[in-house]
C-alpha cells in the first residue's frame, strides 16, 4: 500500500536552519546537514530545504549546501525559495535536488510551471502556494494567494490557482497556510480538502502542524496526501518516528522501517 | 565496468553515488564504446517516454542497449529504464518503444491520484539474486504516471498495488528492472546497488554472507 509521507522542511538562511514564526526568521535550530542525515535515520520519507532569503549572494551558500546534502542522502530531497527561471531549476536539479518548488515566481510568471514540466518533467515541478483567509467585503471569507514570503497578497484564490497549476503541468502541490505558520495552531483543513477535491496530483500540508494531532487531521480531514511540517521536529518535541508511530496506530498507512 | 547511461534526461549524481558505495568501476557515460566495454549496464531515467527514446537515438544507444541485452550482460533498468524495454507506451500520444518485450506501458487509471508518488511496497514474485537481504514487502520510492503491463507475466519479479496490481520489478535472465528509484530509497533500495555489484562483478554478495553493513 502506498504510504503516507512525512516531509521534515528545513527552512535555510545563511546556511542555518531557522524556526519559522509567521513567516519572519528569527530563532536558529541547527545545522541542515546534521539534522538532513538526522531525520534520514528516523525514516522521514523525503526532506524539503526552503531558502527563505535566497538574495543573490546568499544563493549560491544554499546551492552549495544542496549539492553537500544530497551526497548524503538516499531519499527525495525538495528545494525551494528563490526560484524564479528554468535556469535557476537546471542549477537546484543539478545540484542534486529530485524536485523544486516554485511559489512567487509561478505567480509573477504561471508559464514558468509549463516550462518546468516540459523541462525536467512533472515530477519534478512543485507548485507551492502561501495562502491566507481574507475577510471580503460581503462579509465572505475567500482563500487569497500570497506572495514574497506571505508578505504580498494577490487577487487569486487558492483553489483556481492549483487548478491552473496542474494544468500547466505542476506534479504536485503544497499548500502553505499562512494563518497557521509556524504558530502551530494547526492546518487549515478546509482549505486542504478544498484543494485535494479539486486536483488529481498528490498535495502537501503545510503550516502549522505543533501537535500530532494537528498532522492526523490533516491526512484524516484535510485529506492531504502528505504533510510537511518544520518546528516540530527541529526542536525534538517528537522524531519522526515518533509522528510515524502515532499515526500509524490511527490508521494512516506509515513506512515505519 | 559498469557503464551507466546518460542520454542527458538529468541528473544521474544519485545512481552514480550509490554505485560508488560499492565499486569504483564504473563510468557515467554517453559513449557508446563505453557501454560496448563495459560488463554491466545501468540504465536509470526519469521523465517522458518520448524524450527518453529520443536521447538514447541521439546519442546512438538505442540499438546498443538492446545488444546489451541479448550479449548477457547485467543490465539493471530504473524507472525509465524498465518501460523503455516494452513494445510502446501510451505517454506522449504513443510512443514506440525498445520491444524486448511485448507489452504496452499505461497510465494509472482516472481517478487516482497521479503521479503514483512515495513509499510503496514491492511484493516479490520470483526468487533473484538482486533481492538478496530484502525483505519481502519491503518499501521502495516511486513517482511515475505510467506502468508497465508486459503480455508476459512470468517477467513480473516483483508486484506493487496502486489502483492497479502492477509490476515494480520486471526481470528475465540478465535483465532486472524496476519502476521504482532505488537510489532514493534509503537502505533498501542500496542493497539492490550492492546486489547488482556483486552480480556484475561475479562475487558472492557480501549481503548474502550477512557480513553487509549500511554504509
Amino acid at each position: 500500500m502506498l504510504t503516507t509521507r512525512i516531509i521534515p522542511c528545513l527552512d535555510v538562511h545563511r546556511g542555518r536552519v531557522v524556526r519559522g514564526q509567521q513567516f519572519s526568521a528569527d530563532k536558529d535550530a541547527g545545522d541542515p546537514i546534521e539534522l538532513a542525515v538526522r531525520y534520514n535515520e528516523q525514516s522521514a520519507d523525503e526532506l524539503v530545504y526552503y531558502d527563505i532569503t535566497a538574495s543573490a549572494e546568499e544563493r549560491g551558500i544554499f546551492q552549495d549546501l544542496v549539492e553537500r546534502t544530497a551526497d548524503q542522502l538516499f531519499i527525495p530531497l525538495t528545494v525551494g525559495g528563490g526560484i524564479r527561471t528554468p535556469q535557476d531549476m537546471r542549477r537546484m536539479l543539478q545540484a542534486g535536488a529530485d524536485k523544486v518548488s516554485i511559489n512567487t515566481a509561478a505567480v509573477d510568471n504561471p508559464n514558468l510551471i509549463n516550462a518546468g514540466a516540459e523541462g525536467f518533467g512533472s515530477q519534478c515541478t512543485v507548485l507551492s502556494m502561501d495562502v491566507k483567509r481574507v475577510p471580503q467585503a460581503d462579509g465572505t471569507i475567500k482563500w487569497h494567494v500570497f506572495t514574497h514570503g506571505g508578505r504580498r497578497q494577490t487577487d487569486g484564490e487558492a483553489v483556481p490557482w492549483a487548478v491552473e497549476g496542474v494544468a500547466r503541468g505542476a506534479g504536485e502541490i503544497v499548500v502553505n497556510s499562512i494563518d497557521a505558520d509556524g504558530t502551530l495552531a494547526g492546518y487549515d483543513l478546509e482549505l486542504l480538502a478544498a484543494v485535494c477535491a479539486a486536483v488529481d496530483v498528490p498535495v502537501v500540508a503545510s503550516g502549522g502542524g505543533g501537535t500530532l494531532d494537528h498532522l492526523f487531521d490533516a491526512l484524516d480531514k484535510g485529506h492531504a496526501h502528505a504533510v510537511l511540517a518544520a518546528s516540530i521536529f527541529h526542536y525534538e518535541h517528537f522524531t519522526v518516528r515518533d509522528v510515524k508511530e502515532y499515526l500509524a496506530a490511527k490508521g494512516i498507512p506509515m513506512r515505519l522501517s | 565496468m559498469i557503464a551507466i547511461i546518460d542520454y542527458g534526461a538529468g541528473n544521474l549524481r544519485s545512481v552514480s553515488r550509490a554505485v560508488a558505495l560499492y565499486t569504483q568501476d564504473y563510468v557515467v557515460t554517453q559513449d557508446p564504446a563505453d557501454v560496448e566495454r563495459a560488463a554491466a549496464v545501468i540504465l536509470p531515467g526519469v521523465g517522458a517516454a518520448g524524450d527518453t527514446i529520443r536521447g538514447l537515438e541521439r546519442h546512438g544507444m538505442t540499438e546498443l542497449v538492446k545488444e546489451t541485452i541479448a550479449s548477457g550482460k547485467p543490465y539493471f533498468g530504473i524507472c525509465m529504464g524498465l518501460q523503455v524495454l516494452l513494445t510502446e507506451s501510451e505517454e506522449d500520444g504513443g510512443t514506440p518503444c525498445l520491444d524486448i518485450y511485448p507489452g504496452t506501458v499505461r497510465r494509472f487509471p482516472k481517478g487516482l491520484t497521479v503521479p503514483h508518488m512515495g513509499w510503496n511496497q514491492v511484493r516479490q514474485a520470483q526468487a533473484h539474486p538482486m533481492f538478496a537481504g530484502v525483505p519481502d514487502e519491503a518499501y521502495f520510492y516511486f513517482v511515475h504516471s505510467y506502468y508497465t503491463d508486459p503480455d508476459d507475466a512470468t517477467l513480473t519479479a516483483g508486484a506493487t498495488d496502486y489502483g492497479v496490481t502492477f509490476p515494480s520489478v520486471l526481470a528475465h535472465e540478465n535483465v532486472f528492472a524496476t519502476q521504482f528509484h532505488p537510489e532514493k530509497s534509503a537502505a533498501m533500495g542500496l542493497r539492490l546497488y550492492a546486489n547488482f555489484v556483486a552480480w556484475a562483478t561475479g562475487v558472492k554478495s557480501r549481503v548474502q554472507s550477512g557480513a553487509h553493513t549500511e554504509p
